[in-house]
């Protein structure tokens, strides 16, 4: 015998979503076939295994998790490169990783398919900007700043500074300090 | 990403389309011809701010510089990330440009790959200071 099935696809991918959300004891409200609202915190590891469950029925998750695993990223890449003490030496790949309960493989392209760029890009992005900030606030020195950052040198800490915003540390400064005095001259007039 | 384009040669526009149609972030381009122009479309109501401005040097009527300093010194324009690019590669012009505010520095490439690639880069970066609030202050990028 055969049977021929026809599908209502709304109501279909309405109740297999709904069945999901309640194997995953989640409060929540539907919106719509393919909104749903979660009225708690979901951890990275909880977020993995719903995207997991949902991924099997074909059911793919856009946007938003997306921009809060990315962000999350960020936060956790800025509280390494803001600390207080000397940067520690650590693995970046396995730093994150850790944090985050996901492989870096994972991580690291979904962070170049939504920010357009690498996560070691950005890491550089934000040492070089703390670095300014280290540089114009804290009138720290070059090899202080090369140490504080924990580069190998300073040569290096200046080739990558160089390489990010093509000036010297040094040319920066005194950009930075020549602004300063033309916006007091001018406040002044 | 809004992006304004203001230079008054047709040639340097249409790279700049064609660089812009390549990349993979997207863009909306748009273009003024010279800088009065330019200074009568930002000052006027409504309009959707650019998240970057590229400005060329040399334009009749008002020049570039003349409309970053303009552009600088009125509040509402005072963020707008400005790259300005000539063909002059001196370093006191290029450190001029940046006392008086300009945030990227561009020696204009010579031929079209190079351009298009100074220009992804570019507007990556500029993407990451809108998208991860860093401080456009010191945004300074000489390329």
């Amino acid at each position: 015998m055969k049977l021929y099935v026809k599908f209502n696809v709304t109501a279909t991918c309405k109740k297999v979503l709904q069945e999901q959300l309640d194997k995953f004891q989640l409060k929540y409200d539907l919106l719509g076939f393919n909104e749903v609202e979660i009225n708690e915190d979901i951890s990275p590891a909880g977020m993995k295994k719903i995207v997991d469950g949902f991924s099997q029925y074909g059911i793919e998750i856009i946007d938003r998790p997306k921009n809060l695993l990315i962000q999350k990223i960020k936060d956790a890449i800025t509280e390494l490169v803001y600390m207080e003490d000397r940067l520690p030496v650590v693995k970046i790949s396995t730093y994150l990783s850790e944090k985050l309960g996901y492989g870096y493989g994972y991580i690291s392209n979904l962070f170049s398919e939504v920010t357009f760029t690498s996560i070691e890009n950005y890491i550089i992005l934000q040492k070089t900007e703390r670095a300014k900030q280290l540089i114009i606030t804290n009138g720290l020195t070059i090899t202080e700043i090369a140490w504080k950052l924990n580069y190998s040198s300073v040569a290096h800490f200046s080739n990558q500074f160089k390489s990010a915003t093509g000036l010297t540390p040094t040319a920066f400064q005194r950009i930075i300090n020549k602004r300063r005095e033309a916006l007091i001259n001018v406040e002044i007039d | 990403m809004h992006i304004l384009l203001a230079d008054d040669d047709e040639d340097d526009c249409l790279f700049f389309k064609e660089a812009f149609e390549d990349i993979k972030i997207k863009t909306n381009l748009r273009i003024v011809n010279d800088g009065v122009e330019l200074m009568n479309y930002l000052t006027r109501t409504g309009i959707k701010l650019p998240h970057i401005l590229f400005l060329d040097l040399n334009m009749p009527r008002k020049s570039g510089l003349d409309c970053l300093v303009e552009i600088k010194s009125m509040k509402h324009l005072r963020d707008i990330p400005i790259a300005i690019y000539s063909t002059s590669a001196s370093e006191a012009d290029i450190e001029d440009t940046f006392v008086k505010g300009a945030n990227i520095y561009i020696k204009k490439p010579g031929d079209f790959g190079a351009l298009k690639k100074t220009l992804e880069q570019i507007v990556t970066i500029n993407w990451q200071y809108h998208t991860s609030g860093l401080n456009k202050e010191h945004f300074l990028l000489s390329i």
